[in-house]
């Protein structure tokens, strides 16, 4: 049993801002559909995802400091999340592929997560349930764009290709996480490639990571639309230093 | 009545075991999996179910309102379906 | 028509039958209406009602309905920089309730045999309204907890008698739409509080949110009661409980302590206790401004409904993909085939 004071001490704070930012800023950018949701009831299921997805990032922030300083206050290159999750909402397509992509890897890490006894356990055993449903959500969303006009299949598609260069990532190692990548990486081709499958899509065949030597989201590189994002996030927090709201 | 073609369904909620399906309300969902999930997400988002049915709307029969008194009236002179109709003498317990 | 939604009304047209049985007949039906109303029972969607009842509530709930997704918009305006995560939880949910009280509403309007997409298409087409409120701006931080306070506080009170209205799925609706929203007016106060007692910036920033959104809240309670064409009706048929005046000044009476304990000041040099009435006495309201805006010549009229339209364009292909996906899956029973 860890003691009051220690348990701090065994966070590690690389991981927990990883996974918390990445739970961060996919909330922000599912929270910017609302009002303009394809139909009302997918107001309330996408507000749903976004709400889980930001409890998760206060938890996981609040491992590493204090959750408004970290997500108000640190510069683009100190945000440690994926690529993927940054990426424009695009039309509802991209917003399925993302989350498609991203729920299935996040349900694969947070079920190993909760079955171990580190840090993160906890918070994963509750997680993994609503990933659960996310990943249930994207994947009936995938059979019915992908199955379903002609042009919603071209829509697809076209979201699948364009984001696959951003699920590499997902499966490099993260600092303080014990994880059998390999493992999981696999896991995630089979599940992603049998929904395709199924949604009568093909399973895009570019490059996974991106040509760029200088790294990628978990070292604080990101794609150019992510500073503007954060530029709109943090403006008003910043605007008033210290104030409490 | 449809939404671009997405039927209406009438939503039941059971809101905790031991307790009937209660209507809720109702919805608009292409088919019977995304009316569950819709249904999930509009009428449980503060915990106010444990299982759901969805139907759609158009399989419900109604009755008329019109047959209102041959429906429903002829239950009201049948007071000896109802426990209280029958006197019991006094002390005789778990009746 | 569905089963369940259709309105019927069974006397029309019946062949054979002499106009002064159907006449007869429709006398029998208005009352038994009359009675239902009068013994404060509610009315049910197959049951007979007057025509003019069905119509008027069909606008009341749809304007209601297209109020609340309309809504969404000026407090959405503030999700992606709310400026701590706890407040930005708190706004995503309270926009997604939005969303979920009008599918409550747009329901309750099916039930009276009238269809979400043929009310939508009168929202887009501005042959509907929605609350004029919706059609001034978010312009700080602020003025999501203005809202909140002020605008649901007038809704609220406004809507908690709608509970009691003589149309069951409506007041059903109703009674869900006020339990959730209780929270709705709580956090608006409870930011507007933490920005009251904040830095000078912040106090700066509530008070002129209040200043600006004081005098559009009264308006919510529509024109005075003199001037309202349907408020005399509708609470013949209890669908309505109280006058437009009557909850205007309620509303008041609740708000000066409330504007008090929050040190803001309301912008009315007119406000003051009147211990004769018990009640608070306030300053004329401005009905050209509300006429105005009312007509379409609000600072946002044009935005709301645009957005609202490219949104509904925008998604029509997903609505489209997802139906002919049913097309292709769906077995008999409605069940999407594995």
């Amino acid at each position: 049993m860890s003691t009051p004071g220690t348990r701090e001490a065994t966070v590690p704070t690389a991981a927990a801002l990883a996974l918390g930012d990445d739970a961060l800023i996919l909330s922000h950018r599912l929270g910017e559909w609302a009002g303009s949701a394809p139909v009302l009831e997918e107001e309330v299921a996408l507000a749903n995802i976004a709400l889980d997805l930001l409890g998760q990032a206060r938890v996981l922030l609040s491992l590493a400091g204090d959750e408004d300083e970290l997500a108000y206050l640190r510069e683009e290159r100190s945000f440690r999340n994926a690529q993927l999750v940054e990426q424009p909402n695009g039309d509802f397509a991209h917003t399925i592929a993302r989350q498609l992509y991203f729920s299935t890897y996040q349900r694969l890490l947070y079920g190993q997560l909760a079955t171990g006894d580190g840090p993160f356990a906890g918070l994963a055993a509750k997680a993994v349930k609503e990933i659960a449903y996310h990943q249930d959500h994207a994947e009936h969303w995938t059979l019915r764009l992908g199955d379903g006009t002609p042009e919603s299949h071209e829509r697809m598609q076209r979201a699948c290709d364009a984001l696959w260069r951003y699920t590499g990532e997902l499966f490099q190692p993260v600092d303080g996480l014990d994880l059998d990548h390999a493992a999981m990486e696999s896991a995630w081709l089979d599940s992603v490639t049998a929904v395709l499958d199924k949604a009568t899509l093909t399973v895009p065949t570019g490059p996974r990571t991106g040509a760029w030597a200088a790294g990628a989201g978990r070292q604080g590189l990101h794609t150019e639309s992510f500073g503007r994002m954060l530029a709109e996030m943090q403006h008003l927090h910043r605007s008033h230093p210290g104030a409490t709201w | 009545m449809t939404s671009d073609g997405w039927p209406l369904w009438e939503v039941f909620v059971r809101s905790r075991r031991g307790l009937s399906h209660t209507h809720a309300g109702s919805l608009h969902a292409p088919d019977a999996e995304m009316a569950l999930r819709n249904a999930r997400d509009l009428y449980t988002r503060r915990s106010e179910g444990v299982s759901i049915w969805v139907v759609p709307s158009t399989e419900i029969t109604a009755s008329s309102p019109d047959e209102k008194d041959p429906f429903f009236e002829p239950s009201a002179d049948k007071p000896y379906r109802h426990p209280t109709f029958y006197e019991i003498p006094e002390g005789v317990k778990h009746l | 028509m569905t089963a369940v939604t259709a309105g019927t009304t069974g006397t029309t047209g019946t062949p054979g039958v002499s106009d002064a049985a159907v006449a007869a007949t429709q006398a029998a039906y208005e009352a038994v209406f009359d009675a239902a109303v009068a013994a404060d029972e509610r009315i049910e969607p197959r049951d007979w009602m007057p025509e003019a009842y069905r119509a008027s509530l069909v606008r009341q709930i749809a304007q209601h309905a297209h109020s609340e997704i309309i809504g969404m918009q000026p407090e959405a305006n503030w999700i992606t920089r709310a400026p701590s995560l706890r407040r930005k939880a708190i706004l995503i949910a309270k926009v997604q309730d939005e969303a979920g009280h009008g599918l409550y509403l747009y329901s309750a309007a099916e039930t009276l045999g009238t269809s979400r997409d043929e009310l939508l298409d009168k929202l887009h087409a501005g042959r509907q309204k929605y609350s004029s409120i919706f059609n001034y701006p978010t312009l700080t931080w602020a003025d999501v907890g203005a809202i909140g306070w002020l605008v649901d506080g007038a809704a609220i009170t406004n809507q908690v008698p709608l509970c009691r209205c003589s149309y069951g799925p409506y007041a059903r609706a109703m009674v869900r739409v006020c339990k959730e929203e209780s929270f709705h007016q709580r956090q608006g106060y409870e930011a507007l509080l933490a920005l009251s007692n904040g830095t000078e910036a912040q106090h700066a920033m509530a008070q002129d949110a209040v200043d600006r959104w004081w005098w559009p809240s009264l308006m919510m309670f529509g024109p005075p009661d003199d001037e309202s064409t349907h408020t005399a009706q509708a609470m013949a048929w209890k669908i309505k409980r109280h006058t437009n005046d009557e909850l205007r000044q309620r509303f008041v009476d609740i708000a000066v302590p409330q504007a008090e304990a929050l040190g803001l000041t309301l912008p009315d040099p007119d406000l003051r206790w009147n211990e004769e009435r018990g009640h608070y006495d306030f300053g004329p309201i401005d009905w050209t401004e509300f006429w105005d805006v009312l007509k379409g010549n609000g600072p946002c009229n044009d935005q709301r409904l645009s957005q609202r339209r490219q949104a509904h364009e925008d998604g029509a292909w997903v609505r489209e993909a997802a139906a002919a996906y049913a097309e292709k899956h769906t077995g008999k029973h409605g069940e999407a085939q594995a």
